[in-house]
């Protein structure tokens, strides 16, 4: 329980939250705890814009923010703590600003880190409760197993296109009881590019509006101890059909932190936990494939060369942008085998040069393809490099 | 005929459709009805063995089928059946 027999209000403060006050249940005491309460955001995206602005609305006392980007154009469609001006400065201290100044009682620190296994427990151990808003599963691993091990709350939301989760994990309720964490939920993550991100996945942009302002409730119930928080319970909703469940998670008696047979103690590789490649392995696999760059591709349609330039990205992206590669999905390439050429050098794009080299790996090693070269930095690169006037995704 | 809903990440494996009807009088006949007529599908919910992945969660109404009868429970025409995805996205 957060302590709060020194917290004192001044006439501003006492007026500016004057609609929490009159609610018989909250009253001046649920503001106290408000005011007491310290609360780490991490992540300041689509879901900490909405968390960070209630939070900071209601009368959060200490807000952390965590987060190591830079604003981005493409992040204004949805993260609505950001404007124009804030394109390509650091989010924490852009997000600091703005809940600053929608409310000057309160005490905001800024952590411009990537929150990593050295560092969680040293940050995450000056709080009471963890909002967990960040985009990637060794990110939530490691903020879940930082809170077990610590004792903190973690209020849990994640997005992926119209579809959203709230829950709020390792919850100690009045009896004493610690409710389920996320590793009760789901023990290990699924296989990497089975859920893509954001990023590559894409999200609509009312979404972390909704899930984040679900998620910043249920930081203010349990920080105030008013109502009933989601501990125990998974909230889903299809934004598409405008469908919600509430399901029931339970204790996993395998869990190796909180299970009947614990068997870590501390932080871990989350990045290995989720099999993501490292960036070593990754960049030797693809240094053995053949490449060109933009200007090269250039230089070989200026010069008349015989080639085939191959796209293998949706097309809906093809729609967005394009360079008049042949369109040929990556999740159909094999449908396509006999339209790619085997006696001429194929150059195959997709926007960053990811897929494509996934692609010529496959075509490779399936059908013994070695005429291929990939695209370095796909339509992103051309876009930058030589063809200012496309637009980039 | 039981329904499946699909979560957002294996949609395309079923065309897009976001509930699947299917037949069967259990979790694991439901769930081998569904593979059947998506193909894709299988090796992303089940592993060589036919048994669910362990990143698989799979809940008969708002029960969770481990506290049931696992793969074993029963369902009725009427059941709902969901697939909850592990879902990570929110700051990018």
């Amino acid at each position: 329980m957060i302590a709060t027999e020194n917290i004192t209000f001044s006439k501003a403060e006492i007026e500016r939250y004057s609609r929490h006050l009159i609610i018989p249940d909250f009253n001046i005491e649920g503001q106290r705890k408000l005011k007491a309460a310290k609360v780490l955001v991490v992540g300041s995206g689509g879901l900490g814009a909405p968390l960070l602005q209630y939070l900071a609305a209601a009368g959060v006392g200490t807000i952390g923010i965590v987060d190591y980007d830079t604003v981005d154009d493409s992040n204004l469609q949805r993260q609505v703590l950001f404007g124009v001006a804030s394109i390509g400065k650091a989010k924490v201290d852009e997000a600091a600003a703005r809940i600053q100044s929608l409310n000057p009682y309160i005490k905001v620190k800024t952590y411009n880190t990537m929150l990593s296994s050295d560092n969680a427990l040293d940050i995450i151990k000056d709080y009471d409760i963890v909002a967990d808003g960040t985009d990637n599963f060794p990110t939530r691993y490691l903020v879940n197993d930082a809170c077990v091990l610590l004792g903190k709350v973690n209020v849990y939301a994640s997005i992926f296109r119209f579809e959203g989760q709230v829950s709020v994990f390792n919850y100690t309720d009045e009896d004493g009881n610690v409710g389920p964490n996320y590793r009760d939920l789901f023990p290990s993550p699924p296989p990497p590019g089975l859920v893509p991100s954001c990023a590559e996945g894409g999200v609509i942009g009312v979404l972390p509006g909704i899930l984040g302002s679900m998620q910043a409730l249920e930081v203010l119930k349990v920080a105030s101890g008013v109502g009933k928080p989601l501990s125990g319970k998974l909230f889903l909703y299809d934004a598409l059909d405008f469908s919600t469940r509430t399901l029931k998670v339970y204790k996993d008696p395998e869990n190796p932190l909180t299970g009947d047979h614990p068997t870590q103690t501390e932080l871990i590789d989350y990045v290995q936990f989720c099999g993501v490649p490292h960036v070593e392995q990754e960049f030797r696999e693809e240094a053995q494939i053949k490449k060109v760059d933009v200007h090269r591709l250039v230089e070989m349609r200026q010069a008349g060369e015989d080639f085939q330039l191959i796209d293998v990205r949706e097309p809906y992206e093809y729609e967005i942008v394009n360079i008049q590669g042949e369109l040929m999905p990556k999740g159909h390439i094999d449908e396509f085998v006999g339209k790619i050429a085997k006696d001429k050098p194929v150059i195959v794009h997709c926007r960053s040069g990811k897929r494509s080299a996934d692609v010529i790996q496959h075509l490779e090693k399936q059908y013994g393809y070695d005429n291929l070269y990939n695209l370095e930095g796909g339509v992103l690169a051309y876009a930058d490099e030589i063809d200012p006037s496309l637009p980039k995704y | 005929m039981a329904k499946i809903i699909v979560p957002t990440p294996l949609r395309k494996f079923t065309q897009n459709q976001t509930s699947v009807e299917t037949g069967g009088n259990t979790i694991k006949e439901a769930i081998g009805s569904l593979v059947t007529q998506f193909p894709d599908l299988r090796q992303h919910l089940l592993t060589k063995e036919g048994s669910l992945r362990t990143f698989v969660r799979v809940y008969l109404g708002e029960e969770d089928i481990k506290q049931l009868e696992g793969e074993a429970t029963p369902i009725q025409s009427q059941s709902e059946i969901s697939i909850i995805p592990a879902i990570a996205g929110g700051k990018a």
